[in-house]
């Protein structure tokens, strides 16, 4: 089971997290695999924020393990999550660019922190970052109030990605973009997990995202992950919410146009 | 025979190719050094650079092989990176895709004239932002007027709400600073007068400084550092986040919302702040005169009230609504200027507390000489 375990890059056992007797997490368990897709959908609230939040170690869970390369995320010296956070890269709901730096200086933020380069190259490297999320050239030096939502979004993108990490979390990172910008981030997620061979944890409540880039995906519902399989899994999952979710007409849309696009 | 370059990347160079084997990423590729590279396949005519071996680079490896690429070629030669995986090699690919244009201006010096240029500008900048101000001043007199021929549109649920954070929260710190100016001034005039044996004189002393100037100064001044900074910060926290266009959309005027209020109750309170200020500093002083010269509560007393006109009390009082309106204006002013970024909020936070205690300066200075002039 050595090799099974080598593959599990996240592992999430028992998490139990609560906001005072709010329970939001209750024995939720969940692996991911390295160098895949995997989606997380569920309704608002359901805790998906909470989840991301918990596994790179924003939030401290009241019970349950969580272990990230096969290294718990709690019980770890400061050192020792120094390391292990320079090898994901987390891109939040809003962005959370830092307003008063530039979009590069944003991306150059973590590479300043974490490593010792020269500054020219650390803006060199910075800038490609910045390219390589389709920003154009005049963007690297405008600040995150002068862009818009879905260049904020590329941006927030870039600074996950800055230090090549072996997981991104990106938090929807989809919504409230245009459909064609929407289908185009998912091309940039897809082609960039394969280029940098990613391992992305994807929370989104975009359909079409799940069809076109997801490898697997994990409804959380009940206060647990209630099904995990790839979409084709889905359809069999017999839950009111599952049914819902994967059966209500904007799913058959995203379905018959993945298809369509499939065939073409 | 492999040199090692860097503890976790080997270099060799052998029939014109120029290997590479280990890890390169982006905590290597800052210690490397592509001179010293370049400088060993120098003499070899390398035409190949070969990283079978790399088992591992990032995009600042795949930079740097381009970097090393370029740089050859620069100088007249070429060189082809072989060995690659197909991951690898579409990292390689996607990072050139990604390069920095060549035709990149560089940013232009600035010249003298530039820099009078931009002083030109503050200067042009500063003047407007004074008209702004008058007429934001403007714009909040006429609607305060405006609610006082239809006093329904006052929000008094929130009126009240800034009374009581401006003004009662205010009492125990204006109330203890007053005090301790009385103490210190009975203290230090004591000393002086003793001299003249003109002891009781200090009464005069404390009672002109402390209603006429310093009981209402001080005090604005410590709301102005209170209130105006929290008018600013909260005004401009709502900017930030669009709260104050999402009013606009929905009808809602924000100067009547957010900004008369604010100022309404700053000058219902300031001058009761100013009253305690003046009982307190009264207070202090007398007790340290009591105390450092003997002058008892009662001689205190009979003196205050036949020997200090009661229009010192008055100036001081005409002057709190004016401090007041300043404070007032120019913190939720300020607050309405905040740009999308949280630095700009806490730049104008501190630009509203020193603006408006610079005014109210000023604006005493001018009182004092109005004052003079009308003779009171
Ligand atoms: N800091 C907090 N304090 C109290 N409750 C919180 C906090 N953060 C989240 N919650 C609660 O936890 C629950 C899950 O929130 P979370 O942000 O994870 O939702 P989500 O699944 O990401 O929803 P959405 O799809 O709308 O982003 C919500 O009910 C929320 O009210
Ligand atoms: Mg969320």
């Amino acid at each position: 089971m050595a090799a099974a375990d080598q593959d599990r890059i996240i592992r999430v056992r028992g998490l139990v997290t609560r906001f005072g007797s709010h329970v939001v997490h209750d024995g939720l368990d969940l692996d991911v695999r390295r160098g895949e897709i995997i989606g997380v959908v569920g309704g608002s609230g359901t805790g998906k924020s909470v989840l991301l939040r918990a596994i790179v170690g924003l939030l401290k869970p009241a019970e349950g393990r969580i272990e990230v390369f096969g290294q718990s995320v709690r019980d770890t010296s400061d050192a020792e999550y120094r390391a292990l956070r320079r090898r994901w890269g987390v891109m939040f709901q809003d962005g959370a660019l830092f307003s008063s730096l530039t979009v590069r200086q944003n991306v150059e933020a973590p590479m300043r922190e974490q490593l010792q380069l020269a500054p020219d190259l650390r803006e060199t490297l910075a800038a490609i970052k910045v390219r390589m999320v389709g920003l154009p050239e005049n963007a690297q030096d405008k600040y995150p109030s002068e862009l818009s939502g879905g260049m904020r979004k590329r941006a927030g993108f870039a600074r996950a990605i800055a230090l090549d990490p072996e997981i991104v979390f990106l938090d929807e990172p989809t919504a409230g973009l245009d459909p064609i910008g929407a289908a185009a981030f998912d091309i940039l997620i897809k082609q960039l997990q394969n280029a940098l061979g990613l391992t992305v944890f994807l929370v989104t409540h975009d359909l079409d995202s799940l069809h076109a880039i997801c490898d697997r995906v994990a409804v959380l519902a009940d206060r647990r992950v209630l099904a995990v399989g790839t979409m084709a899994d889905m359809l069999e999952v017999d839950h009111p919410w599952v049914r819902e979710y994967f059966h209500g007409p904007r799913a058959r849309a995203a379905l018959a146009s993945s298809v369509t696009e499939g065939a073409a | 025979m492999p040199k090692s370059i860097n503890g976790s990347v080997q270099l060799s160079v052998a029939d014109a190719r120029l290997t590479l084997t280990g890890r390169l990423d982006i905590g290597v590729v800052g210690r490397l050094d592509p001179h010293a590279i370049l400088a060993q396949g120098q003499g070899q005519g390398v035409s190949v650079l070969d990283i079978a071996g790399l088992s591992q680079i990032d995009t600042a490896g795949a930079w740097f092989l381009l970097d090393l690429e370029r740089r050859i070629a620069t100088r007249g030669g070429s060189i082809a990176i072989e060995g690659a995986s197909a991951v690898q090699a579409q990292l390689i690919e996607r990072v050139r895709a990604n390069l920095a244009p060549d035709d990149i201006p560089p940013p232009p010096r600035k010249s003298p004239v530039d820099h009078l240029e931009e002083f030109g500008r503050k200067t042009a900048s500063a003047g407007r932002k004074s008209v702004e101000l008058i007429s934001f001043l403007g714009q909040t007199v006429a609607t305060i007027a405006g609610i006082v021929v239809h006093p329904k549109r006052l929000r008094l649920t929130s009126l009240v709400h800034h009374c009581q954070e401006v003004g009662l929260n205010a009492v125990p710190i204006v109330a203890l600073m007053a005090f301790l100016i009385g103490v210190v001034l009975a203290f230090q005039g004591s000393a002086q007068l003793r001299q003249f044996g003109a002891e009781v004189f200090v009464v005069d002393l404390i009672a002109i400084s402390i209603l006429r100037e310093l009981g209402i100064l001080l005090t604005a001044i410590i709301v102005a550092g209170r209130s105006g900074s929290a008018f600013t910060a909260a005004i401009g926290s709502m900017k930030m986040r669009e709260e104050i266009d999402a009013m606009r959309t929905l009808g809602l005027d924000p100067v009547t919302i957010l900004v008369v209020p604010r100022v309404l109750a700053l000058m219902i309170m300031l001058p009761a702040l100013g009253l305690i200020a003046d009982v307190s500093g009264l207070v202090g002083g007398a007790l340290m005169s009591w105390i450092e010269l003997g002058v008892s509560p009662a001689v205190f007393q009979s003196r205050l009230v036949s020997n200090t006109d009661v229009w010192h009390f008055g100036v001081g009082m005409i002057k709190a609504p004016f401090f007041a309106l300043i404070i007032g204006i120019i913190g939720c002013y300020e607050g309405m200027m905040v740009g999308g970024d949280a630095e700009s909020l806490g730049r104008m936070t501190s630009t509203s507390v020193v603006l408006s205690i610079f005014m109210v300066i000023v604006m005493d200075a001018l009182f004092s000489i109005f004052f003079a002039v009308v003779g009171v």
